[in-house]
């Protein structure tokens, strides 16, 4: 008797596993039938974890599973959802919501959940099933950060060494005297870069930072919201939304085409102390160079060479990188591993010109360096073949998060749609 | 009498009519020109279907204030700019409207008049002397 019990707890021990691996595994998801819409690489298919959520900016995965979402627009009163899949099936069907804060970075570290309000940082404690120990007891560690409504949003990623970096992004198109002015000069050197345009490095055990107890890490970057540490080279990324309207500003210096394909949006790998040169320059993807900004005297022609960094990568103009992650997992191809996915919101000012974006990229790299060339990797958010107004666009692509078993997760902030992109083959 | 009456009528039409054949005239031209001003100076933020850019810069089609009858504030916004965080039929939009001060009353007044006949718009024509009244009172 003593023996069939214990083939009975083995074996039931052994379905539960079994059970268990089913619920967590890609391969044995049913994707949706029209793969959520998207157009995708051979061997991949996607779902709808969650739809019609609200403004869904930047969203993380916990080690269970469990989808937390930053909300861009409270929902009941409340600024961050949690999304369980109970069933195992992929999609979520529980959804519960606490913090009465709006904004965009979230982040997990070890037992900590980070999230941003558009001024500060707060962290909450995770228990051992990933959840939050008490929504209540938020640690304000980052506060006073700049809001001034352009460019507001505060993205966030961690180091391995307690710190958390922030992104403030300028309140301001190019530091013209007046913004977004034709004809206006820039001011020199633009104020603007004592407390936004960079990135700054805080320490994730500390409470109340604001720009005195913190670290300019780097500057010159005009609006970041794409960031992630690189575990693999151990380094910061960061991808920046480049200026808008060369040719409105100064008509004579540019075309409305020229306008329309320039400046590059750009990834950097950032060092500490790093300058990426806003407002001073932007760069041309065409010329591989770095131009000085015509509210500082450029004409188009006149470069830059020394002083700023250069770009890792650098796409079409305006089209928004709003989500970077490298992926670590194991689901994908081989050749996905450490490359960088990016979510790019889509463009509103290539005007005379279709609008551009809308769609996720993917980013190979070899030997901790991006080849050169990147490619779309999902596309169909918009649910348009020609985006011509920004308001068309029925989904667009901002937050990008890894699941634990190697899934990809891209969120929507136009309809709050979460989707899940695996590979099958 | 009567033979009077029917010439009197008869004038009188001719007459309204032709004066509004005039001023559709007018309007349309107002409306070509002001077309060029937005696509200039306009366009890049409020599109070219006036929708705008969801949360960044607001939507001219449809919207409350553009059709509404407080032409002054209109003008004021083209000639001020706008750097307010200012709540429009419900939303929120974070970049900040440059002041256009260089644009005439005349361009002033066709690119409001283009704006507010365009889209699903239908609002009144804006006249020269309408901008040239509220910019006195601009400091």
């Amino acid at each position: 008797m003593k023996k069939v019990t214990q083939i009975l707890v083995f074996s039931s021990l052994f379905v539960s596993m079994l059970l268990a691996h089913v619920s967590t595994s890609a391969q044995n998801i049913k994707p949706d039938a029209d793969n959520a819409g998207l157009t995708l690489p051979k061997g991949f298919a996607a779902l709808k974890v969650a739809d019609n959520l609200g403004r869904t900016r930047h969203i993380v995965v916990n080690k269970q599973g469990a989808i937390y979402a930053k909300l861009e627009r409270l929902d009941n009163g409340k600024g961050i959802l949690v999304l369980k899949d109970t069933d195992g099936d992929g999609r979520a069907e529980t959804k519960t919501s606490f913090g009465n804060y709006t904004g965009t970075g979230i982040a997990i570290k070890g037992n900590y959940l980070y999230a941003a309000s558009n001024k500060e940082v707060f962290k909450y404690a995770l228990n051992d099933n990933g959840d939050i120990v008490d929504e209540n007891a938020a640690a304000t560690i980052v506060t006073g950060l700049v809001d001034k409504g352009q460019h507001n949003s505060k993205s966030i990623t961690l180091d391995n060494a307690g710190n958390i970096y922030v992104n403030v992004g300028a309140p301001s198109n190019s530091c013209q005297e007046k913004d977004r002015t034709k004809g206006s000069m820039g001011m020199m050197p633009c104020p603007i870069l004592d407390s936004a345009g960079g990135i700054w490095q805080f320490k994730v055990d500390q409470l109340n930072q604001s720009y005195a107890s913190g670290v300019r890490y780097a500057t010159g970057l005009r609006n970041v919201v794409g960031l992630d540490w690189n575990n693999q080279l151990n380094q910061l990324f960061v991808t920046q939304h480049g200026r808008d309207m060369l040719n409105n500003l100064f008509p004579d210096l540019y075309d409305t085409t020229v306008s329309a394909e320039l400046p590059s949006e750009t990834m950097y790998a950032i060092k500490k102390g790093d300058n990426a040169g806003w407002p001073y320059i932007y760069y041309d993807h065409f010329k591989g160079k770095k131009m000085m900004a015509p509210e500082y005297g450029g004409d188009g022609v006149k470069t830059v060479d020394d002083k700023y960094i250069n770009p890792a990568m650098a796409f079409p103009a305006h089209m928004a990188p709003n989500g970077l992650l490298f992926y670590t997992g194991n689901q994908f191809p081989a050749r996905y591993k450490n490359g960088a996915f990016i979510a790019f919101h889509g463009s509103w000012n290539r005007s005379p010109l279709p609008q551009e974006g809308y769609y996720v990229v993917f980013v190979p790299y070899e030997n901790g360096k991006p080849t050169g060339k990147w490619e779309v990797f999902a596309n169909g958010f918009s649910g348009k073949s020609v985006v011509k107004n920004p308001r068309d666009a029925q989904h667009r692509p901002c937050g990008l998060a890894e699941g634990p078993d190697g899934s990809l997760y891209v969120s929507d902030d136009v309809k709050g749609t979460i989707y899940r992109i695996m590979y099958q083959k | 009498m009567q033979r009077i009456f029917i010439v009197f009528v008869f004038v009188f039409f001719f007459v309204a009519g032709a004066s509004a054949q005039t001023n559709n005239k007018v309007v349309a031209a107002s409306i070509a020109r002001g077309k060029t001003v937005y696509l200039q100076r306009c366009m890049v933020c409020h599109q070219a279907d006036g929708g705008g850019v969801p949360k960044l810069n607001a939507p001219l089609d449809a919207s409350t204030a553009v059709n509404g009858s407080d032409i002054s504030k209109l003008i004021k916004y083209i000639v001020k700019g706008l750097n307010d965080r200012i709540e429009i039929d419900g939303e929120f939009y974070a970049n900040a409207m440059p002041a256009a001060a260089d644009l005439t009353d005349q361009q002033i007044a066709d690119v409001l008049t283009f704006i507010r006949s365009s889209w699903s718009n239908k609002a009144a024509a804006v006249t020269v002397a309408q901008v040239k009244q509220t910019r006195s009172k601009l400091k």
